[in-house]
């Protein structure tokens, strides 16, 4: 396997991180959530090669925005 | 009363698409026609005629035979007749020459060799899914245009001759004509596996029935005929076309049974083929259309279904309503903003149903008394069976004295009533809201002019189209969900997008500023307002304006904001109500404009809708009555500028030359200082521009300072009721630089704009920049300058409207089944999350103050 990809340090690429498996459990039974549902994100994007991400795997990204400030957004991570 | 247990419930399941063989159309078939004749000398219409009572009926009075039903009850029965000879049918001719070509002439099999059938099914199916089933009946021939054993059938060997198609309707077999009877063998033999190669399905679709030899005839009533004043009776188009085909047929019966010779019978065949061909579709390119009697075309079956004019554009994706109106719209400032004002003529032609009770008869007697020429009449009423009968002076006796309890009459629009009021384009949900019905003299629609802007209405001939709800249903449901009231907050910006304009704010604005007027006047305005009770108004000979809006306003009334047309150090800066009076603060476009309107979005949450409008249209009454009575008109002379000020401007605008010159001088040296990423020469463009542009805001601000603060142009720009400084400057003082793409004119001749410049002048003066302003007039060159970026910035919005109108449309439909959900996340019609608080934030903007929520003010509020 291939060294550790480093994680981009961008203004422009906002936070990513991986949920755990309680946390995608929670995330789940809180909106009713299937993984059809779910926005999803590709498992190949660059902004998550340093999580070493699979299939299902639920990411969490922390975004600037100019209503709220911040805003926490998941995606499932996706082979397409 | 249970219907219910009278109810099947059924589920489709599927649906196929194929077509009707002779015997389906057969047993389809009510009646068979044998003859041309359609009445006979009573009028009545003959048995085995093309008017058959079994086909259904058009007579009031007649039963139908097949189905026992009444006029309008029976849907019609389909007829059929008997060709004498198989006639090809138009709209299969591609299809039937696809066959033949692809099948054995002989043996009737598909010419390709059974294993590779097998081997090339894939594809085609591939291939009929992707591009659809006559692609895939070409792919069929190319497959066999492949094969080496071309012009022979792999199954009995065959020779294959070559097929062409003689348009409209001749098959050639090298050079021998097939006769529709030949092609008709030929396609029997075409075995179902094979066709399924075809993307046939054999169920539904035999290809010998695309020769047919039963013709259905449609029924009655999708051809009825009319009877004309006269007496006479004038038939349907399909009727008369039908007529033709009935009778060659029966000549060609005759001359086969009698054995004419075979050129007749060809002829006749011909013929016969010329009329079926045109009862389907008479706009074939290749053979005359078939005429009335007066040269027009006659309108068959293809001409009633395909085009604009046709049954699918026209009258099912056709949007066209009853009781409507459309017309010119004027605007009314004494009209309520919830009202619309209806000419007379619209009124006493749109009519309300209203259901007689023991208890509005007599009321709805006078309606009927007045019968449907004076107003307020009525125009129909309707029986308990149904039966609608219109009211004439003639009639009107008698209805009088039939009219009981039960009965419905179709009365005219009266004050009152609910409408639904539209202006096109209808972009968001306001550019629809039911308004009621004010009937007025005149010819016109008439609106408030506050709910232009939800409309985007003006009245430069602007026209809008009025609805009446006839039901109580829909009565309900516009005004619980569509009056005026219920759409003041726009849910884009959570503001008043219904507020004060122009007038409205102008004339506040005077009032509350420093207005002093005599006691009797205050009660004028008020009067003239619409406010019948003066008490709230201070017991003092003089009264100032402040007090006579506070007397617009609800005696329980807090309000905090700020004016933004008076300088922040000033006390009516602050805008300060206490119990219903207004102790500092100037009115403006901030506190009382649409979609500005702070004041305006608070009396909302306070008061509650129904409230808000009452009290907006005071406001928006007393402003344009303190107009009216005090009078307001700008003048050249609030334009004017002392001649100190004349003298800066001149200095201005001539220091800015002299750098502009420097700057092309820098140019030439070579020593300009470059910017980032530019040109030398995009460099002093910039920085001639920018050095223009601050010559021009320099005038503007001194055209601000020294003009008179009290003229009545100024009061305009400071309430923000109409124009701004940069209007003011431009005609006071100077035009400055007009910007073609971005940039300074350059284009027209070889280095230069007009010819009366020098080649590659780089000077403000040759490249656009106008330093008189428009009191003064614009020199000849300046002017021509004007008139090219006028007539751009013309076209620009020409091209661009309709493009903007577009892409605002596709994105409107892209998102038109976003929802909020009850976890408040945003998901799409398939359940799929877009966001997971609706705007990032959670915050439903109509609920908001523009798009915020003040939580100071809440806790305020609170304490």
């Amino acid at each position: 396997m291939a060294a550790k990809k480093e994680k981009i340090n961008h203004f422009l690429v906002p936070e990513h991180s991986k949920l755990n498996d309680k946390e995608k459990k929670e995330l789940m039974e809180k909106f009713h959530l299937t993984t059809k549902e779910l926005p999803k994100i590709a498992l190949t994007d660059a902004a998550i090669q340093h999580l070493d991400p699979k299939e299902k795997d639920v990411i969490k990204i922390i975004r600037k925005s100019s209503t709220a400030e911040t805003t926490i957004f998941y995606r499932g991570v996706v082979n397409e | 009363m249970s219907t219910d247990d009278k109810l099947v419930y059924k589920r489709i399941k599927s649906i196929t698409f194929g077509i009707m063989g002779p015997k389906f159309l057969k047993d389809m078939a009510s009646a068979k026609v044998v003859t041309p004749e359609l009445y006979d000398k009573e009028g009545y219409p003959v048995d085995g005629g093309l008017m058959d009572v079994r086909m259904g009926v058009i007579d009031p009075g007649l039963k139908c035979k097949s189905c026992g039903h009444k006029l309008k009850e029976c849907p019609g029965h389909f007829g059929y007749i008997e060709l004498a000879r198989p006639i090809v049918h138009i709209k299969f001719t591609k299809e039937i020459l696809d066959l033949m070509r692809c099948t054995c002439k002989s043996c009737g099999r598909i010419l390709i060799p059974q294993d590779k059938i097998k081997k090339n099914l894939g594809i085609l199916e591939d291939v009929g899914q992707e591009l659809g089933l006559s692609a895939r009946r070409k792919k069929v021939s190319e497959i066999i245009a492949g094969l080496k054993t071309i012009n022979k059938c792999p199954h009995c060997k065959e020779k294959q001759l070559k097929i062409s198609l003689d348009k409209p309707t001749t098959f050639i077999e090298d050079v021998r004509r097939v006769s529709p009877i030949e092609i008709r063998t030929r396609l029997e033999r075409v075995n179902d596996d094979d066709l399924e190669v075809f993307g046939m399905n054999p169920k539904a679709v035999r290809p010998e029935w695309m020769i047919l030899t039963i013709l259905p005839i449609p029924p009655v009533t999708m051809r009825p005929s009319i009877t004309l004043e006269s007496g006479e009776r004038s038939e349907d188009d399909l009727t008369h076309k039908l007529g033709d085909i009935v009778r060659i047929n029966q000549r060609l019966f005759e001359n086969i049974n009698a054995g004419a010779p075979e050129i007749i019978i060809e002829d006749l065949w011909d013929l016969l083929q010329y009329h079926v061909t045109t009862f389907f579709d008479n706009e074939i390119s290749q053979i005359p259309p078939a005429r009335h009697r007066s040269g027009e075309p006659l309108k068959t079956l293809t001409a009633r279904i395909k085009s604009k004019e046709g049954r699918i554009r026209h009258n099912l994706a056709g949007k066209r309503t009853n009781f409507s109106a459309r017309t010119v719209i004027s605007p009314d400032p004494k009209l309520n903003i919830n009202e619309v004002g209806v000419p007379f003529v619209i009124a006493m032609k749109l009519s309300v149903p209203e259901r007689v009770t023991e208890w509005n008869m007599k009321f709805l007697k006078t309606f009927l008394e007045n019968g449907p020429d004076k107003y307020p009449g009525a125009n129909y009423i309707i029986r308990p069976d149904g039966k609608r009968k219109k009211i004439t002076d003639e009639t009107k006796e008698q209805l009088l004295e039939e009219l009981q309890p039960g009965f419905t009459v179709e009365r005219h629009l009266c004050d009152g009533d609910i409408s639904l009021f539209n202006r096109q384009p209808s972009l968001h949900r306001m550019s629809m809201m039911c308004h009621r019905v004010r009937v007025l003299p005149g010819l016109t629609l008439r609106l408030n002019p506050a709910v232009c802007a939800p409309y985007n209405a003006d009245f430069d001939g602007d026209e809008m189209n009025l609805h009446i709800p006839q039901t109580e249903e829909a009565r309900a449901e516009a005004e619980v969900l569509m009056e005026v009231q219920t759409q003041l907050i726009s849910p884009r910006y959570g503001l008043s997008i219904i507020g004060c304009n122009q007038d409205a704010i102008c004339g506040n604005y005077l009032l509350t500023k420093d207005m002093t007027v005599p006691r009797e006047e205050a009660i004028d305005l008020m009067a003239s307002v619409g406010i019948e009770e003066f008490s709230s108004l201070p017991n003092k000979a003089q009264v100032t304006g402040k007090e006579i809006f506070s007397a617009m306003l609800p005696d329980d009334y807090n309000f905090d904001g700020n004016s933004k047309s008076m300088p922040p150090d000033h006390p009516d800066h602050i805008v300060k109500i206490r119990k219903g009076k207004l102790l500092s603060g100037v009115m403006d476009k901030s506190t009382l404009g649409e979609g500005s309107g702070l004041l305006l979005r608070n009396i909302h949450k306070r008061y509650g809708r129904d409230e808000m409008v009452e009290i907006l249209g005071r406001i928006y009454r007393l402003g344009n009555e303190v107009l009216l009575k005090y009078g307001f008109t700008t003048r050249l002379s609030d334009a004017d500028l002392s001649s100190d000020a004349t003298i800066q401007i001149d200095a201005i605008i001539d220091d800015s030359y002299v750098h502009v010159q420097k700057l092309i001088e820098q140019f030439k040296n070579g020593t300009l200082e470059l910017l980032p990423g530019r040109l030398i020469s995009e460099t002093l463009e910039l920085r001639i521009l920018e050095r223009l542009n601050k010559a021009r805001n320099d005038t503007g601000q001194i055209v601000a300072d020294t003009s008179d603060q009290t003229s009545n142009t100024m009061a305009m720009v400071k309430s923000g009721a109409r124009g701004n400084l940069i209007n003011l400057a431009q005609i006071a003082a100077c035009v400055g630089q007009q910007a073609l793409r971005g940039g300074r004119i350059g284009k027209g001749y070889n280095g230069r704009t007009l010819s009366c410049f020098r080649k590659n002048d780089l000077g403000p003066e040759a490249r656009g920049f106008i330093k008189n302003g428009f009191k003064k007039g614009l020199r000849p060159h300046e002017m021509f300058f004007m008139a090219m970026t006028g007539r751009d910035s013309l076209m620009d919005t020409a091209l661009r409207t309709p493009k903007s109108g577009y892409l605002y449309r596709r994105l409107a439909n892209a998102l038109q089944d976003f929802k909020v959900e009850y976890d408040f996340t945003v998901r799409d019609a398939s359940g799929k999350i877009v966001q997971f608080a609706y705007g990032e934030d959670g915050i439903d903007v109509s609920k908001s103050e523009g798009g915020k929520i003040n939580v100071k003010q809440i806790i305020n509020s609170i304490e």
